[in-house]
């Protein structure tokens, strides 16, 4: 049975307030997550007030220049700052999105930010995503083909290769699976948006020849079938991309075998 | 640093609600309110062939102000958990999966199931001659 609340070392208190440096007119209120393992306290909400006369326009700037400028405590993953690498997945004003890519402008009122949903928080706003990166590599995330290489590579017709635009493009960042109410519940057994677009990423791969153990690997209650179509992945993907829509795709490919 | 006392992340607490969630939440909770609208169902035919006396004080209870209320609450949900289920045979099928059309859809079923349940209590009282 789904646990619909926090457990007891998990509930958010009133954290401290920071305010913007002297003179700031343009300031914009910033509500970040924080659990520090070493204290033993219960997770907060900090609040910081951002200059943004003087801060770069994506939440991932004002966060930057908080650990810069205002506590260099909060914690936090980032890397590429242009969509690409997929670090600094969070939910922000309630949506789970890349931070980098987010403007601050697009949220009306304060910015609150926490680490990605329903996941073992291992300071501040950085997520254990041990099980997220286990159900990857449960997949088998790589070609696959027992025909003898040619002397180059294996090719494909344009048409082969159309069929995985939308697909190739996920950068693993995990907004679409942390936003999935039916993961939430059952991530121990539901692979999760972001790990079945992955799976269909290599079922319509052209070149890969393990469609059949791919496919029976997904029947299963939950791997596959936990999948509700809520949506909350693809209104979440940071990319563009339609999980939901993949999953979908799957399961008619389930049904097609069955002839 | 121990393992064990990590806190689990705000999740439901937090989350933003679209149409898109809100359905998929309103056909499991009207689809659990319908199981409880079929157990009444049954009474009720259980009263009718029980006998005359018995089904006139279960109608009694029907009739009530109270009674109406939850049979106006259980049209609802037959409404809203028809159109959602609708709007899942389709997905079942692989349309309306973009955002546009399936946020769309989803706000059409709560139009929908407000007023065919409207619709469907007008004509009762009309056929009862109450209106």
């Amino acid at each position: 049975m789904a646990e619909f609340s926090l457990p007891k070392n998990s509930k958010v208190g009133k954290g401290k307030k920071m305010a913007a440096a002297d003179g700031a007119t343009n300031v914009k209120t910033f509500s970040v997550y924080r659990w520090n393992p070493d204290d033993g306290e219960n997770p907060r909400m900090d609040s910081f007030d951002v200059d943004m006369d003087n801060c770069g326009p994506m939440v991932l700037d004002a966060l930057i220049k908080i650990k810069n400028e205002m506590d260099s405590t909060v914690t936090f993953r980032r890397s590429c700052r242009e969509g690409v690498c997929g670090s600094c997945a969070m939910n922000i004003d309630g949506t789970n999105t890349l931070a980098c890519t987010k403007a601050v402008e697009d949220v009306k009122g304060d910015v609150s930010i926490t680490p990605l949903p329903h996941q073992e928080v291992i300071k501040d706003l950085v997520p254990d995503l041990s099980n997220f990166y286990a159900q990857y590599a449960s997949i088998k995330p790589w070609m696959q083909a027992e025909t003898p290489m040619p002397e180059k590579e294996r090719l494909q017709s344009y048409e082969e290769r159309a069929k995985l635009d939308g697909l190739y493009e996920c950068i693993l960042c995990a907004c679409c699976s942390t936003s999935c109410p039916s993961y939430w519940w059952n991530s121990d057994k539901y692979l999760g948006p972001a790990v079945l677009l992955q799976s269909y990423r290599w079922l319509i791969d052209s070149r890969d020849e393990n469609t059949g153990e791919r496919l029976d690997n997904l029947e299963d209650p939950f791997r596959l079938y936990r999948c509700h179509t809520i949506m909350n992945c693809s209104n979440a993907c940071p990319k563009g991309l339609n999980p939901a829509k993949a999953i979908a795709e799957i399961k008619k490919m389930m049904v097609d075998r069955q002839g | 640093m121990s393992k064990a006392n990590r806190p689990l992340s705000p999740h439901l607490q937090v989350y933003r609600w679209g149409a898109h969630m809100a359905v998929s939440i309103m056909h499991r909770a009207t689809g659990a309110a319908l199981a409880f609208g079929t157990i009444i169902l049954v009474w009720w035919l259980v009263a009718l062939a029980t006998g005359p006396e018995y089904f006139s004080l279960v109608q009694g209870y029907f009739g009530s102000i109270i009674g109406r209320l939850i049979l106006f609450g259980l049209t609802l949900a037959l409404m809203q958990h028809l159109a959602s289920g609708i709007r899942h045979l389709f997905m079942d099928a692989g349309k309306l999966y973009s955002l546009g059309r399936n946020s769309a859809t989803a706000k059409f079923t709560f139009v929908f199931s407000v007023i065919s349940t409207l619709l469907i209590w007008y004509m009762a009282y009309r056929a009862m001659g109450a209106l």
